[in-house]
């Protein structure tokens, strides 16, 4: 098997899966083309999350990474969740194959876009108005893990020069003579 | 539990028979068949019928038919091969975009050795049109590929039409027929093809064991330089028990065909038939009819391929996935997306392959344990609740 028992029984028995209808903040991140989407929703009470509902739209990994990311936070405070990283989730979970980290690791990024969707409706309320990271369709640097569109040949966050690798098509550091993905040597001259 | 295999396009199983005929080659008799002494001239002679029957399966000439160590290996040496051998004469190649990708890479060896490469498209079945074929050939182009059957979407190309325009314009045509070798009837002279790639684990063979046909006459590069063995073209010490598996299961694979195509075509579009009656929102990929007899491959929309594996592997069905999840390059298809589907379809790819001793008990039992899996996980999907609410795609 690929994955963890814990991977597989939170895949088979994926907590907190739903929608909630009248959410205080709704998280979206992930797309299609990157391969997985998730949604998560939220109800705040003093400052904690009361309840946590998500939907996900992807492989085995994603679909356990949401449901341990929601089992993760519920309950917390909303600045106790924040704290919440892919690599914490990702050990909780005891550990996820290497090929399934940058995409799967959304988890924890939908959470927190649900919890700032909840903060700038606050602020809204309040006739404030905040900057919060704005959610939206990424895929991940192999390296630093930040957010990347899949198909520019820079990433964002740590300026990487990112190359296709010939033989699996992911992405992998320019000038790097393995791919991280498939492990397959370059041919560099 | 009830165990159903149908994923045939990755491996099927060895024929008793084979392993029989293989297990001598294993044991007493290991001779080596360069070898002048009478334990390597047993090798020798089992590595020629093997040999035979490989050619008689596709009325080609023993002489013409050189062992490889699989259908990746045996399409490099066709695309490197030919490609290299006609290099004064030009360095282009053609290719259909839905080639395995030990053809498309092969080409990009190549490219980066200044060759330039021209893909053909395919229409939303994956068929390829001749008339593209002719219109990228050039007065440069080294050589032709064009598959023989898609494993991924099941196509079986207009192969005899792209061997006469191929002809007629005096360009060698190569296509790789693993897929289809064994499971349909191939004839290289029928298909007016220079060459063409087979695999021993595509019709109850071992892995590791395939063979390239090149039609005498064709200038072909060594693939292995070193001693004399294939004609010179691809050095190294047989495979020998690997080699006569293959054999056997050629020799077994020509006797009762048509029978089988009708068995396993039964079994096949009663999948086909049955599944989009039992489940909302599938289509079937690649052509209706022009389908190799034992593949059957839908889209599922709104769901993912790997978790859609993960809960048929726990009720005992095995199947394959084009799914960028499911690929270890976590990418979607090329041959999905040559065909037009959309990165979201195509991640909802799943494969079945059958063979005629797939009953159809089988595909019930997948019929009744599949609807309920992807009910579950299109309640967990937000692009379902999204369809639900908005009421279109």
């Amino acid at each position: 098997m690929i994955y963890s028992e814990k991977v597989m029984d939170h895949f088979q028995n994926p907590r907190n899966v739903g929608v909630i209808k009248d959410a205080d903040g709704v998280g979206q991140v992930g797309n299609p083309v990157c391969g997985d989407m998730m949604t998560f929703y939220i109800k705040v009470k003093d400052d904690r999350l009361a309840d946590i509902k998500f939907q996900t739209f992807g492989c085995g990994a994603a679909i356990a990474v949401s449901s341990m990311v929601s089992e993760m936070a519920l309950g917390k405070t909303l600045e106790e969740a924040m704290k919440i990283t892919n690599s914490t989730v990702a050990e909780e979970l005891g550990g996820l194959p290497k090929n399934k980290l940058h995409c799967s690791n959304l988890g924890a990024d939908a959470l927190h876009a649900a919890i700032n969707d909840f903060s700038k409706k606050q602020a809204a309320a309040r006739g404030e108005k905040i900057e919060g990271a704005p959610a939206g369709e990424k895929c991940y640097c192999p390296y630093c893990e930040g957010p990347i569109e899949g198909i520019e040949e820079f990433c964002g966050h740590c300026q990487l020069e990112l190359e296709e690798c010939p033989h699996c098509g992911s992405f992998t550091k320019k000038g790097e003579d393995k791919c991280v993905s498939c492990g397959a040597e370059f041919d560099l001259h | 539990m009830r165990r159903v295999y149908l994923d045939h396009m990755a491996a099927t199983p060895l024929e008793p028979q084979v392993r029989d005929a293989m297990l001598p080659y294993l044991g007493e008799k290991f001779g080596n068949p360069q070898s002048l002494h009478s334990l390597g001239q047993e090798a020798l002679e089992a590595v020629e019928e093997a040999r035979s029957h490989i050619a008689g399966l596709i009325g080609a000439d023993a002489s013409e038919i050189f062992f490889t160590s699989s259908g990746s290996e045996a399409n490099n040496f066709a695309v490197k091969g030919l490609g290299l051998a006609r290099r004064e004469k030009g360095s282009h190649l053609v290719l259909s975009a839905i080639e395995h990708q030990s053809v498309l890479h092969s080409a990009k060896s190549l490219e980066r050795i200044g060759f330039s490469v021209t893909l053909v498209p395919v229409d939303k079945h994956g068929l390829i049109d001749p008339e593209e074929v002719k219109k990228s050939i050039k007065k440069e182009t080294a050589l032709v590929s064009v598959m023989l059957a898609n494993s991924e979407v099941g196509t079986v190309e207009p192969l005899t039409e792209i061997g006469k325009l191929c002809r007629s314009c005096g360009v060698p045509l190569h296509t790789d027929a693993v897929a289809a070798v064994g499971n349909i009837p191939v004839d290289v002279t029928e298909l007016g093809v220079d060459a063409l790639s087979l695999a021993a684990d595509q019709f109850y063979g071992p892995k590791g064991s395939a063979a390239l046909f090149i039609k005498k006459g064709t200038r072909v590069l060594p693939f292995i330089d070193g001693g004399i063995q294939e004609g010179g073209r691809r050095g190294g010490t047989e495979n020998v028990a690997g080699i006569v598996g293959l054999g056997k299961a050629a020799e077994i694979a020509k006797f009762g065909l048509a029978e089988r195509v009708e068995k396993m075509k039964s079994l096949r579009d009663r999948l086909i038939d049955l599944l989009p009656r039992r489940v909302e929102h599938v289509v079937l990929t690649g052509h209706r009819e022009k389908r190799l007899p034992h593949h059957a491959s839908f889209c599922f929309e709104f769901i993912e391929g790997e978790a859609m594996l993960l809960n048929l592997d726990m009720k005992g069905v095995a199947a394959s996935s084009g799914s960028a999840c499911t690929s270890r390059a976590l990418k979607a298809s090329h041959v999905l997306l040559a065909m037009g589907i959309d990165h979201a379809l195509a991640q909802g790819s799943l494969v079945f392959s059958l063979i005629e001793k797939t009953s159809s008990e089988d595909i019930d039992y997948l019929l009744d344990v599949f609807p309920p899996i992807i009910e579950r996980l299109r309640k967990m999907s937000p692009l379902y609740t999204k369809f639900l609410e908005e009421g279109k795609k």
